[in-house]
């Protein structure tokens, strides 16, 4: 059984069986990542235009990799700055870029909803590497796959992430995502930090870090841009060090295999302690590897590969 | 179904003679000024009404007749929140496209922002939009600017402007954000008996949202623009006019808060009007579904609960007006990024048939209510002098088949722009004639 989906523009409404398939499917990515060729030869020919109009070093090398390691030809398409102040829009672009024959778009965008607003401009299949405040669905992808291979299921299990929430694309793709692969998200963060409505996301929020860490299977600490001080979301470092920061004291109050978790960039002393990012929860560089088996796998089943 | 536009009989406006007479035949005739809610014959002669009576007498029983069988015959429908855009962005629209749109939408007069380029800040750019719109299909009445450039600063010359023809101020497109350049404002526009129209939104809350902060903003992930921006303001514009004892007129109406705010004044006494516009009415912010631009406006599509409550204070004649708030834009402003486009969407041609059916043929508006809404109140508020079909008064008629059912198909609008938020919509009602001056500007062809 093939993926349901023609496109990834995020988790939201994505059902379990095709979570579970794009999960399964990076796992057997991931093997091929342990041996010592790491090619395979099932998007050969295929063009993948990576399309990054927002600064992203991981995600977009993330992405190259895993298209390189499927034999496709990437092609890289980076601008700083949006289509508006480049003086042609973002429709004429894809249909220039369509019109060199490609097959697949990888887009991260600062507005939300571009990824779909490119469906209605191309017939290349679109996957969404980050749009706006609204979501990054291989980084959830990669945080599911992270905390199955670690914890063998993600059924029942807590998850806590804990940060900015409110400019979060990654916290949206996981409440949405885990919520539907019936795990327990707590999104937490200073009032100022999270949205004032919030109901559609479908997970409850709280402003109490030990509220939200009680229990927890996992910690997701989010990173927090040091922009936010001066729009006056939180007063100082200190303080918000003082109140949200993830040390050795609160890991040591969970149980001993309790997974560390961020996005990266980390503020190394502002959200995480630095011994506990570097500590033997942490599996914050898993994260990195397996973000590559979940792109080959996304690229895989959404560029025509076949289920294997 | 609405034709195409060569179908469509359009005449300019000549006023160098006077009209000849016209009889307008067996139309339902309603004019609450004069509560008059029967079929009978409308008279026109010379321009102006001759009277409304039960026999056509016999020295017009020759004269050119409409027949108005089945049809609404109501004092003409003016739109008092419109952009045209000319002078400055003519590829958006024009007063000429502009007026064409309004005559076809049932309007037969507009009154126009004075957000161009350059501002209508001053006498002779009211002169201007006045000169430009002569001979169009509906009258134009300019709005000038509150203050000079738009930019909150410093007062335009209110009273050369008012002189030179403008029937009220306002910034509109934004708010005159230093609270003592408001007060100064309302206390100068005293002088002149006009109002002033207050675009309501603080925007050091709403600057970087695109729709409504609420729910639906959270899910898709765009920025919010919360129902306080407008209501912060609107309570601010309200204690100013309290206090100074001026005029002010709340355009678009949003949310629920605002339609409080407004009715609690008026019940103290202040002198406020208020409109709304037939998006408000008709659709919220989830109608945006996947990031639709043209539903993109300022202020923005609320929750239902705004919605109903601002349909309820029209209801209850708390928002005295309904407006279109028409904001043309060409493609390229809307066919982007969502957060990118351009905000605003055009109205002339659907605010009619939006408001009969979603308010009128669901029972919340009577047609004599409607009328009030969308040709009496418009003409009192700016002093237009009209609004009635009373002997003497200027023939200025709206003719509408209330129950034809359409589509709106934006290829079909007379406007030069497409941004319609009711893009197929099926509506029950629309103009089938409009009269300007005792002269058939508009006459659809179906």
């Amino acid at each position: 059984m093939g993926i349901s989906i023609q496109h990834l523009l995020g988790l939201d409404g994505i059902s379990r069986e095709d979570i579970t398939l794009m999960l399964d499917t990076a796992d057997s990515f991931y093997e091929v990542l342990q041996r010592e060729i790491k090619v395979v030869p099932t998007l050969r020919g295929k063009t993948v235009v990576n399309l990054f109009y927002e600064d992203s070093t991981r995600t977009r090398i993330s992405f190259e990799l895993a298209e390189k390691r499927l034999s496709a030809s990437p092609l890289n398409f980076s601008v700083s700055n949006s289509s508006v102040n480049k003086g042609e829009t973002l429709r004429d672009t894809i249909k220039n870029i369509e019109a060199m024959k490609i097959d697949m778009v990888v887009v991260r965008h600062s507005c939300a909803g571009v990824p779909y607003f490119l469906t209605q401009c191309t017939d290349a299949v679109i996957v969404n590497a980050g749009d706006g405040l609204h979501e990054h669905p291989t980084q959830a992808l990669l945080d599911m796959m992270t905390i199955r291979q670690k914890l063998g299921r993600l059924e029942g299990l807590k998850v806590a992430i804990i940060g900015d929430i409110f400019h979060s694309r990654v916290a949206r793709s996981n409440a949405w995502g885990m919520s539907t692969m019936g795990m327990k998200v707590v999104l937490c963060g200073p009032p100022t930090l999270l949205p004032q409505h919030y109901e559609s996301l479908g997970v409850p929020m709280t402003d109490d870090l030990n509220e939200a860490i009680d229990g927890a299977d996992v910690v997701m600490m989010l990173r927090l841009q040091r922009e936010r001080q001066a729009s006056g979301a939180f007063p100082t470092i200190r303080e918000y060090r003082n109140r949200y920061c993830f040390d050795l004291e609160k890991l040591f109050s969970l149980p001993e295999n309790v997974l560390v978790m961020h996005p990266g960039p980390i503020n190394r002393g502002i959200e995480l302690a630095s011994d506990v990012a570097d500590g033997n929860n942490s599996v914050i560089l898993q994260q990195v590897t397996n973000g590559v088996a979940v792109r080959m796998a996304v690229l895989y089943l959404l560029g025509g590969g076949e289920n294997g | 179904m609405v034709k195409k536009r060569e179908n469509d009989a359009f005449i300019r406006c000549d006023n160098s003679r006077p009209a000849p007479p016209l009889v307008i035949r067996q139309g339902r005739v309603i004019d609450p000024v004069n509560s008059i809610d029967r079929v009978a014959q409308v008279i026109c002669t010379e321009g102006k009404i001759f009277g409304v009576v039960d026999e056509v007498p016999a020295e017009f029983a020759d004269a050119p007749a409409i027949d108005a069988a089945g049809k609404w015959v109501v004092p003409g429908l003016v739109d008092m929140h419109v952009h045209l855009r000319e002078p400055g962005r003519e590829d958006k629209e024009t007063i000429a496209t502009g007026t064409r749109a309004a005559a076809a939408g049932g309007f037969t007069a507009v009154a126009c922002m004075p957000n161009t380029q350059p501002a209508l800040d001053e006498e002779s750019k009211i002169r201007y939009v006045i000169q430009r719109g002569e001979n169009c299909p509906s009258r134009i009445y300019p709005v000038g600017a509150i203050t000079k450039g738009l930019e909150g600063e410093e007062l335009a010359p209110i009273g050369e402007m008012v002189h030179a023809g403008a029937r009220a101020v306002s910034d509109d497109g934004k708010s005159v954000a230093r609270t003592n350049i408001m007060r100064n404002a309302l206390n100068y526009s005293k002088s002149f008996n006009i109002p002033v129209i207050c675009h309501c939104e603080d925007t050091a809350i709403s600057q970087k949202g695109h729709i409504n902060e609420g729910v639906f903003s959270t899910h898709i992930g765009i920025r919010g623009i919360p129902t306080i921006a407008e209501e912060i303001v609107v309570a601010r514009d309200l204690l100013l006019a309290e206090y100074t004892g001026a005029r002010i007129h709340i355009a678009h109406v949003s949310t629920a808060g605002s339609v409080r705010l407004v009715r609690e004044a008026k019940a103290r006494g202040v002198n406020v009007t208020a409109e709304t516009c037939p998006h408000y009415v008709a659709l919220i912010d989830e109608d945006i579904g996947r990031y639709d631009t043209n539903k993109k406006m300022n202020p923005p599509l609320r929750t239902d609960r705004d919605r109903t409550a601002v349909i309820a204070g029209v209801t209850d004649n708390t928002i005295d007006v309904v407006a279109s708030d028409h904001a043309p834009h060409v493609p390229e402003e809307k066919d982007v990024e969502f957060e990118a486009a351009a905000f605003g969407v055009i109205g002339l041609e659907t605010s009619l048939g939006v408001i009969l059916t979603f308010m009128v043929h669901k029972g919340l508006l009577s047609p004599l209510q409607m009328v009030e809404r969308m040709s009496v109140a418009p003409n009192r508020i700016l002093g237009l002098g009209g609004g009635f079909l009373s002997r003497g008064a200027c023939a200025d008629i709206t003719i509408i088949d209330p129950q034809a059912p359409w589509s709106v198909d934006a290829r079909n609008f007379y406007s030069k722009s497409r941004n319609t938020a009711f893009e197929g919509m099926k509506l029950q009602g629309y103009a089938s004639g409009t009269i300007v001056g005792g002269r058939a500007v508009f006459n659809r062809k179906v």
